[in-house]
C-alpha cells in the first residue's frame, strides 16, 4: 500500500466547474430580480452539466486504468456517506420547519398556549390542518387536500418496489450475472421514471383542480418544497442510474469492484427513505 | 506563504515515491497563474485559502472601520443609515464566512495531511473546487453593494420578514452567493472529515491525532450538519420573495420565529466551527512554548466532541426575547450554561499544562496567551447573556457585541495568527521576524481590548447595536472603542510585512522549528515543506509521554 494513493496532477474542471455555477447563479439571479437572462442561466447550468459529466469520466478512465486502491475505495465511500449525510440534513431543515408550523405556530395563531397575543392578529383564525383557510383572507388556502390512498400510496410503492428491484441488481453484480444485473437494474430508471412522471400528474391536479400552489399558504409552500426537493433528487438519482446502467452494459464493473454502483444505491435508498417520511408527514398524518 | 518549489529530494519519502510507479511521477507542474487554479496540491490550496481570507479580513476590516468611523461621535457624521447598515450587515458576512472560516480551512488543508502523515487531501480536486466556488460567491456577494437598492441591510442574520418582505432587491443575489459558499463549505469539509479518517499514518490511532486533527474532524462534522439546514432556510427565503410562498409570512400560516429557530439552528453550531480549530491550535502552541506535555488530552478530545453535540441544543438562547414558552426558555437556559463546563476543562488543561513549565514568549506563545486570557473574558460575559432574565436587559445592545467580538477576534483571529505565526517556519523555511511580530501582538492584544471592552459598558447601560447614532452618554465609551478599532486595524498591516518578509527570507529555520514540545509529525518533515510530502506513509512513533 506504500505510495500508492493517487494524487492526480492537476485538473480543469473544479475551476471551470466553480465559473459555471456562478453563472448559472449569476443567472439565476437576474432572472428572478430582473426578468432577463435566461440565457445566461441555462449557460451556466450546461457548463454545470458538462463539467460534471467530464469530470466523472475523468474518474471512470482512472479507476478503470487502475489507479486506485482500496484506500482510495475507502476516500470515495466516507465521501458518499458523509455527503447523503448532508442531504439528510437539508430535507430536516424542510421536515423541522413542517413540524413546526403544524405543532407550534398554526395552533398558536389560534390562540393555543401562553402565546397568546399571537391570537389577536387574526382572531377569526381557528387552527387546523391541512390548512385551508390561512389566517389572512387575501391568502386562498388550497380547496382539497391529496387523499394519500391515491397517487401518493401507488408512488409509494413504485418507490418502495425500486428499492428491492435495485437491491436485486446490486447482489446479482456481486455474483457476477451481468445481465440480471442490467434487466434489474433497467426495471428500477423503468420505476424511477414511472414515479416522475405520476408526481408530474399530481402537481398538475394540485395546481388545476385541488388549488395547492405555491402561494396557497403554508399548506402549499411546505407541501411544494418538500416534494419537490424530493422530486429534483428522484430525477438525479434516476439520471445516475441511467449512467450506472450504460456503464454495466460496457462491463465496467466487476463483482468485486463496483462503488459506483454502490453509491448510486445508497443515493437511491436514501431518496426512498426520505420518500417514506414525506408519504406519512405529508400526505397521510 | 507560497511553498518553495521545487521540492528537494528528502529523508525517506524520496526513495520510495521514485518507485511508486503508477505513471503518477509528478509532470512539470504548469506555471503562472494556471498553477494555482488548476492544482490539487494541498500546500498549495491551503496557501490559496489562507491569502483569500486574509484579503476578506482586510475588505470586513474596512466595513468595520467605516462603522466605527460613524460611531466615532454622535449624530449623523460620514454615512447615511442606510449605507451603515449594509457596513454592519456585510461586515459580519465577510467576517464569518469569508475570513474566519477559510482561515481555518487553509489551516487544515496545509497541516492536517502534514500532522497525520497523509500524501494530500483524500479527494484533491474535489479540494481545489471547494476553494474556487470562494471567490466566485464572494464576489458576488460584494457586487450586491453596488446594484440598486443596495447591498443586504438586515443584519448578518437576515431575520424575515426584514430579509425577505422588506428586503432590498439584491437580496436574491446575496442569497445565490450565500448558497455557493455552502456548497464550498460542506465539500471542503467532506474532504476534510473522509482525510482525517482514512489517511493516517499506519499506526496512528484516533487517539493518537494531534488535536488540531481532531478538533477539525469534529468541525467537519459540524459543518456537514449544519450548513445544509442554513441552504434550506436561505431557498425558503428565495421562495418567500421570488414564488409568493408564506414560510415566514403569518398571514398565510407561518412565522417569522420558524426562521430564527432554522437560522440559530445552523447558527449555533457555525460559531463552534469558528472556535474549535481554535482550541486544536492553542493546543498545539502551549505545550511547545511551556516545553510540558499538553495537560489531559483525551479529557480535550471529549470535552471538544460535548461542545459540539451541546452545541445541536442551545440555539434557542439567542431568541430569549423573541417569546418562548417558558420550557422552552428554561430548557435553553440550563443546556447553554452546560457547555461552560466542557470549555471550562479545556481553559484548565492549558493553564495546567503552563503550570511549573519552562515557559517562553515566541510570538506565536503570545497570541495563543492572549487566546485563553481574553477568550475566558469572552465566555464568562456568555454565560452571563445565557441566563434568560438577563439576557432580556442585554439582548440587541453592545454588550452582545463584546461578548461575540471577544470570542471571535481575540479568540478565533488570534488563534489564526498564532497558528500563521507557529506554521510559518514550516512553510517558508524561515522564523517570522521576532522583533515586527512583537509589535504586532502588542499594538493589537491593545487594540482589541480597547475597542471591545468599552462595549461591555455602553451595552450594560443600554446602548443599542446596530444603529448609527446614539444618546450622548455613551460618546465617551464610542470614541474609545473607534480610536482601538483604527489601531487594531491598522496594525493588521504589521502582519502582512511579517508574512511578506518571512516568505521572502530571514532567520533558518530547521525541520523542528520549534524544539522538542512541538513534536507531531509535521515536525519531521523538512522546512520548508518540499511540494510533496509523505508520498510514502511515514511509519508512526508513539512519543514517549
Amino acid at each position: 500500500m506504500s505510495g500508492s494513493y493517487y494524487v492526480p496532477a492537476t485538473s480543469k474542471w473544479p475551476v471551470l466547474g466553480s465559473l459555471a455555477l456562478g453563472t448559472m447563479m449569476i443567472g439565476t439571479g437576474m432572472v428572478l430580480v430582473h426578468g432577463r437572462g435566461t440565457i445566461i442561466m441555462l449557460l451556466g447550468l450546461a457548463g454545470v452539466v458538462t463539467v460534471m459529466a467530464l469530470w466523472f469520466r475523468d474518474v471512470v478512465v482512472e479507476s478503470r486504468s487502475g489507479l486506485y486502491d482500496a484506500q482510495m475505495d475507502r476516500s470515495f465511500r466516507w465521501g458518499m456517506g458523509w455527503f447523503i449525510f448532508s442531504e439528510v440534513m437539508f430535507f430536516a431543515a424542510f421536515f423541522g420547519a413542517l413540524f413546526y408550523v403544524r405543532m407550534f405556530a398554526i395552533p398558536w395563531l389560534g390562540g393555543e398556549g401562553t402565546k397568546g397575543p399571537t391570537a389577536l392578529l387574526w382572531p377569526e383564525f381557528t387552527a387546523h390542518w391541512p390548512l385551508l383557510s390561512p389566517p389572512d383572507t387575501s391568502i386562498s388556502g388550497p380547496q382539497q387536500v391529496f387523499s394519500p390512498w391515491h397517487l401518493p400510496l401507488v408512488n409509494t410503492l413504485i418507490l418502495i418496489s425500486s428499492s428491492i428491484t435495485l437491491t436485486v441488481a446490486h447482489e446479482a453484480l456481486k455474483e457476477g450475472n451481468r445481465k440480471i444485473c442490467r434487466n434489474w437494474l433497467a426495471g428500477t430508471v423503468l420505476l424511477g421514471l414511472c414515479f416522475i412522471v405520476i408526481q408530474g400528474v399530481e402537481y398538475y391536479e394540485a395546481y388545476a383542480h385541488y388549488g395547492i400552489t405555491l402561494e396557497a399558504g403554508i399548506y402549499g409552500a411546505t407541501f411544494f418544497i418538500l416534494t419537490g426537493f424530493h422530486g429534483v433528487h428522484v430525477i438525479v438519482g434516476t439520471l445516475i442510474l441511467i449512467v450506472m446502467l450504460v456503464r454495466i452494459m460496457r462491463r465496467h464493473f466487476s463483482p468485486e469492484e463496483h462503488f459506483g454502483f454502490e453509491a448510486s444505491c445508497w443515493y437511491w435508498h436514501f431518496v426512498d427513505v426520505v420518500w417514506v417520511g414525506l408519504f406519512l408527514f405529508v400526505y397521510v398524518f | 506563504m507560497a511553498p518553495k518549489v521545487p521540492p528537494q529530494p528528502t529523508l525517506e519519502q524520496s526513495s520510495n515515491a521514485a518507485e511508486a510507479g503508477h505513471g503518477h511521477a509528478h509532470e512539470a507542474p504548469p506555471k503562472g497563474l494556471m498553477r494555482w487554479l488548476l492544482t490539487t496540491n494541498h500546500k498549495e490550496i491551503g496557501s490559496l485559502y489562507l491569502i483569500f481570507s486574509l484579503v476578506m479580513f482586510f475588505i470586513g476590516g474596512i466595513f468595520a472601520l467605516v462603522v466605527r468611523l460613524e460611531l466615532f461621535q454622535p449624530g449623523l457624521q460620514f454615512v447615511n443609515p442606510e449605507f451603515f447598515n449594509q457596513m454592519t450587515t456585510m461586515h459580519g458576512l465577510i467576517m464569518v464566512f469569508a475570513a474566519v472560516m477559510p482561515a481555518f480551512t487553509g489551516l487544515a488543508n496545509w497541516m492536517i495531511p502534514l500532522q497525520i502523515g497523509a500524501p494530500d487531501m483524500a479527494l484533491p480536486r474535489l479540494n481545489n473546487f471547494s476553494f474556487w466556488l470562494l471567490p466566485v460567491s464572494f464576489g458576488l456577494l460584494l457586487s450586491t453593494l453596488f446594484m440598486p437598492g443596495g447591498g443586504p441591510n438586515f443584519g448578518w442574520t437576515f431575520y424575515a420578514p426584514l430579509s425577505t418582505t422588506f428586503a432590498p432587491p439584491s437580496t436574491t443575489f446575496f442569497i445565490l452567493a450565500l448558497h455557493i459558499a455552502g456548497i464550498s463549505s460542506i465539500l471542503g469539509a467532506i474532504n476534510i472529515v473522509a482525510t482525517i479518517l482514512n489517511m493516517r499514518a499506519p499506526g496512528m490511532r484516533m487517539m493518537d491525532m494531534p488535536l488540531f486533527v481532531w478538533t477539525w474532524l469534529i468541525t467537519g462534522f459540524l459543518l456537514i450538519a449544519v450548513m445544509p439546514v442554513l441552504a434550506g432556510v436561505i431557498t425558503m427565503m428565495l421562495m418567500d420573495i421570488n414564488f409568493g410562498t408564506s414560510f415566514f409570512n403569518a398571514a398565510g400560516g407561518g412565522d417569522p420565529v420558524l426562521f430564527q429557530h432554522l437560522f440559530w439552528f445552523f447558527g449555533h453550531p457555525e460559531v463552534y466551527i469558528m472556535i474549535l480549530p481554535a482550541f486544536g491550535i492553542v493546543s498545539a502552541i502551549i505545550p511547545a512554548f511551556a516545553r510540558k506535555r499538553l495537560f489531559g488530552y483525551a479529557s480535550m478530545v471529549y470535552a471538544t466532541a460535548a461542545i459540539a453535540l451541546l452545541s445541536f441544543m442551545v440555539w434557542g438562547h439567542h431568541m430569549f426575547v423573541v417569546g418562548m414558552p417558558l420550557v422552552g426558555q428554561l430548557f435553553f437556559m440550563y443546556a447553554t450554561m452546560l457547555i461552560a463546563v466542557p470549555t471550562g476543562v479545556k481553559v484548565f488543561n492549558w493553564i495546567a499544562t503552563l503550570f511549573h513549565g519552562s515557559i517562553s514568549f515566541e510570538p506565536p506563545m503570545l497570541f495563543a496567551l492572549a487566546f485563553v486570557v481574553l477568550f475566558t473574558i469572552g465566555g464568562f460575559s456568555g454565560l452571563m447573556l445565557a441566563i434568560a432574565p438577563a439576557d432580556f436587559q442585554y439582548h440587541d445592545t453592545y454588550f452582545v457585541v463584546a461578548h461575540f467580538h471577544y470570542v471571535l477576534v481575540p479568540g478565533a483571529i488570534f488563534a489564526i495568527m498564532a497558528g500563521v505565526y507557529f506554521w510559518l517556519p514550516k512553510w517558508t523555511g524561515h522564523y517570522p521576524h521576532e522583533r515586527l511580530s512583537q509589535w504586532h501582538f502588542w499594538l493589537s492584544v491593545i487594540g482589541v481590548n480597547l475597542t471591545f471592552f468599552p462595549m461591555h459598558f455602553s451595552g450594560l447601560a443600554g446602548m443599542p447595536r446596530r444603529i448609527p447614532d446614539y444618546a450622548l452618554q455613551f460618546a465617551d465609551f464610542n470614541m474609545v472603542s473607534s480610536i482601538g478599532a483604527f489601531m487594531f486595524g491598522f496594525s493588521q498591516l504589521l502582519f502582512v510585512a511579517v508574512v511578506i518578509i518571512c516568505v521572502r527570507g530571514g532567520k533558518k529555520a530547521p525541520a523542528a522549528a520549534w524544539g522538542d514540545y512541538a513534536d507531531d509529525l509535521e515536525w519531521s518533515v523538512p522546512s520548508p515543506a518540499p511540494l510533496h510530502t509523505f508520498e510514502t506513509p511515514p511509519n508512526y512513533q508513539r512519543p514517549a509521554h
